[in-house]
């Protein structure tokens, strides 16, 4: 095992370098490298070492979605080898993510969406402009832990409660715990419509998701 | 109370943010993104008129690519200056290149309640009263609807809010909150009814609109669709970019301008191929994205420097600007909000942005402070003797006098002193008292300020608006309430 390759997985991940660790995670097979000790022991360290550093106040969100697209390219290309093996990437949890319906406001999102997943979450995002009833059968389908809701307009506020009241009725609310956010949501808000989780930003967000799932943050 | 409206006008100061050099550059380079990126217009009618005059359209992705000269030539039949009326004639504004006129900010979810202090969600009464503030507010020259009244229904709620506006102040009224075609259709035969026939709202239009773009390069259906009715009934029309450096634009400035330019100039366009020489207007509120968290900022130098870009390039294209200044990121009327209200009011002026947006607002204007818009009418009133400058005359040089008073004496008792002292500036809110007095009162500016809109609420009476027309708006609204979207 080449710890060099490994120390350059991480330093793709620091430099935001989405060609060079697709490179490194093909290497990796051609070598014959289990993916799954490739991820945990090369492309997780890089990650945990922007995280650390914006937490330091070091690094800039821009370093972050970076380094979160380069572990997702890196992913894409070791996922295959991993399912040969049998063998799955541990997830924090399964998370839809989704503008509601009447908004095309996509931004907050998908920065949601990137932080969730470099922070371990399995994420699927159905982009914009999406129907109540259309986010819960996603939902269900992918046996998702998490609903995160996006609207930036007061009039499409209301999808949220929406979402939420229909879980009700179908006595799903234990099953899938549901987050909000955008411009207009505020913790009143928050509050009346019973969402379980909210965030004002997209790295709060990613605490939030946790603190959902029991996760120690 | 008085009818007049202070508005800056014939200014002395200029500053050259951008030669016309670089103005054509970004210009050059908007042009070459419109033709070969394009930019997204999810509408059926928009998408349709794009087609009609040759534009490549992409039904699948929505993305209209359209020839430079298609642009140039459909911006040229936009007029340059035109009239936003109000219900009281006197308070007209003319949108002629030399006016700056503020309104209030828009458009909040919550509020710092007049009397309590406390915030919470807004609803249709804080936008009546905020009205009447501002009716009264001789810097306030026309009306944003400030906050979104919650308490009515999401598909009648701007109908609502601009209603409510029209019975409480004789003054225009702009909304950024009337986003569907439906929704506009119905706001237009309400204009009409203010103005007095739908031909007299052509000429007299009481109302007009600001939709916001999607950036980068991209536009909402339903504001695209809103801004077509309003083009087609005469009524101005605006598109906002609030692109922003890091999320929604480049990091750059220049960048920046480039996409916001982009969104602009192309639905501009799309009005003017549709309805030539509909009455539009430039509209911008360009920043940079917290480089920490990503969030919308509201100020800083870079959303200071865009502030004044803004103006520029609206001259380029020869149509009035309506920019986004004040609206701090502050929690609170702080020394941030001092500071972002008045840079971003300072270069957006001096430029001779149109109209101004907007007095009222904390937290990336989504929190109403009634001390803050008294401030910051004080603000635009700082940046108003400034915009004056230095005038240098035989009067002014004042050299009899200086000779007068000569080597240590004073100017208080001199004839030249009463005639120009009123021209010096006296403020409201700037403490300028004694130590020892401040010691003993403890109270600011912000004191002051919430103190002198309550007076104002409690005391000042606008002009009504006919009961009868009020209750043939209801009717108007009702009709559509009734119908499920």
């Amino acid at each position: 095992m080449s710890q060099e390759l490994l120390e350059k997985m991480a330093q793709s991940i620091i430099d935001g370098d989405a060609d060079l660790a697709a490179e490194l995670a093909r290497q990796a097979i051609a070598e014959g490298l289990d993916p799954l000790f490739v991820i945990t022991n090369g492309y997780v360290p890089g990650i945990n070492k922007v995280g650390e550093a914006f937490g330091a106040g070091e690094a800039f969100l821009p370093e972050l979605v970076m380094a979160g697209e380069a572990m997702k390219a890196a992913v894409v290309v070791l996922e295959p080898e991993l399912l040969r093996k049998g063998s799955e990437r541990k997830t924090l949890g399964k998370v839809v993510m989704a503008t509601v319906e009447g908004d095309i406001h996509e931004i907050g999102k998908s920065l949601v969406s990137t932080m969730l997943s470099a922070a371990g979450f399995t994420v699927y995002d159905m982009g914009v402009d999406n129907p109540s009833d259309k986010i819960i059968e996603k939902a269900l389908e992918v046996d998702a832990d998490i609903i995160g809701l996006s609207a930036l307009l007061t009039t499409t506020m209301i999808r949220q409660k929406e979402v939420i009241d229909k879980l009700d009725a179908r006595g799903l609310r234990k099953k899938i715990k549901v987050m909000v956010g955008g411009a207009p949501v505020t913790r009143e808000w928050v509050q009346k419509i019973e969402a379980d989780g909210y965030s004002e930003d997209a790295i709060g967000a990613v605490a939030v998701a946790k603190k959902l799932m029991g996760i120690e943050a | 109370m008085t009818k007049t409206i202070q508005s800056i006008t014939n200014p002395k100061l200029r500053l050259e943010v951008l030669t016309a050099d670089e103005v054509r550059r970004i210009h050059d380079a908007t042009l070459y993104m419109i033709e070969k990126v394009g930019v997204r217009f999810p509408s059926k009618r928009a998408l349709e008129i794009w087609e009609a005059h040759g534009a490549e359209v992409d039904h699948q992705t929505k993305i209209v690519r359209a020839k430079p000269h298609l642009i140039e030539e459909a911006l040229k039949q936009a007029p340059p200056a035109y009239m936003l009326a109000a219900r009281d004639p006197q308070q007209d504004l003319p949108l002629d290149g030399n006016h700056v006129f503020v309104g209030t900010d828009g458009c909040g979810v919550e509020v710092i309640d007049i009397y309590t202090g406390q915030r919470r969600t807004s609803c249709l009464n804080d936008v009546r009263d905020i009205a009447r503030i501002a009716d009264a507010t001789p810097e306030i020259a026309f009306h944003w609807v400030p906050l979104s009244a919650q308490d009515k229904p999401p598909h009648t709620r701007g109908l609502h809010e601009i209603k409510v506006i029209w019975e409480n102040s004789t003054k225009h009224v702009q909304t950024e909150s009337i986003y569907n075609e439906r929704e506009a259709r119905a706001a237009m035969e309400i204009a009409a009814l203010i103005a007095g026939g739908k031909e007299e709202l052509r000429k007299r239009p009481v109302l007009s609109l600001m939709q916001c773009s999607t950036p980068p390069l991209g536009h909402d259906g339903g504001s695209l669709d809103a801004a077509l009715v309003a083009a087609e009934f005469g009524v101005p029309t605006g598109f906002m970019t609030m692109a922003s450096c890091l999320t929604t634009g480049p990091a750059t400035l220049a960048g920046n301008l480039v996409v916001g330019n982009a969104e602009v100039i192309a639905a501009t366009a799309l009005l003017q191929l549709a309805y030539p020489g509909a009455p539009v207007f430039y509209a911008a509120a360009q920043t940079a994205s917290d480089l920490r968290t990503g969030a919308y900022t509201g100020g800083g130098p870079e959303d200071f420097l865009l502030a004044a870009a803004g103006g520029v390039l609206a001259d380029f294209y020869n149509i009035p600007i309506s920019m986004g200044s004040f609206a701090t990121g502050a929690k609170e009327p702080n020394w941030q909000a001092g500071i972002e209200n008045s840079l971003s009011t300072f270069m957006a002026s001096i430029t001779m942005c149109d109209m101004l947006l907007g007095v009222g607002f904390l937290y990336g204007s989504r929190i109403w402070s009634y001390a803050q818009m008294m401030m910051d009418c004080e603000i635009f009133n700082i940046v108003h003797k400034m915009m004056q400058g230095i005038v240098v005359d035989e009067e002014t040089l004042a050299l009899e006098t200086i000779a007068a008073v000569g080597p240590g004496g004073n100017f208080l008792a001199q004839k030249h002193t009463k005639r120009h002292m009123r021209n010096l500036f006296l403020p409201e809110f700037l403490d300028r008292r004694p130590y020892g007095e401040w010691e003993t009162k403890r109270d600011d500016a912000r004191d002051w300020a919430l103190a002198k809109a309550r007076r104002i609420l409690a005391e000042h009476q606008p002009d009504p608006l006919d009961p009868k027309l009020s209750a043939e708006l209801d009717r108007i609204i009702e009709s559509l309430e009734r119908v499920p979207v």
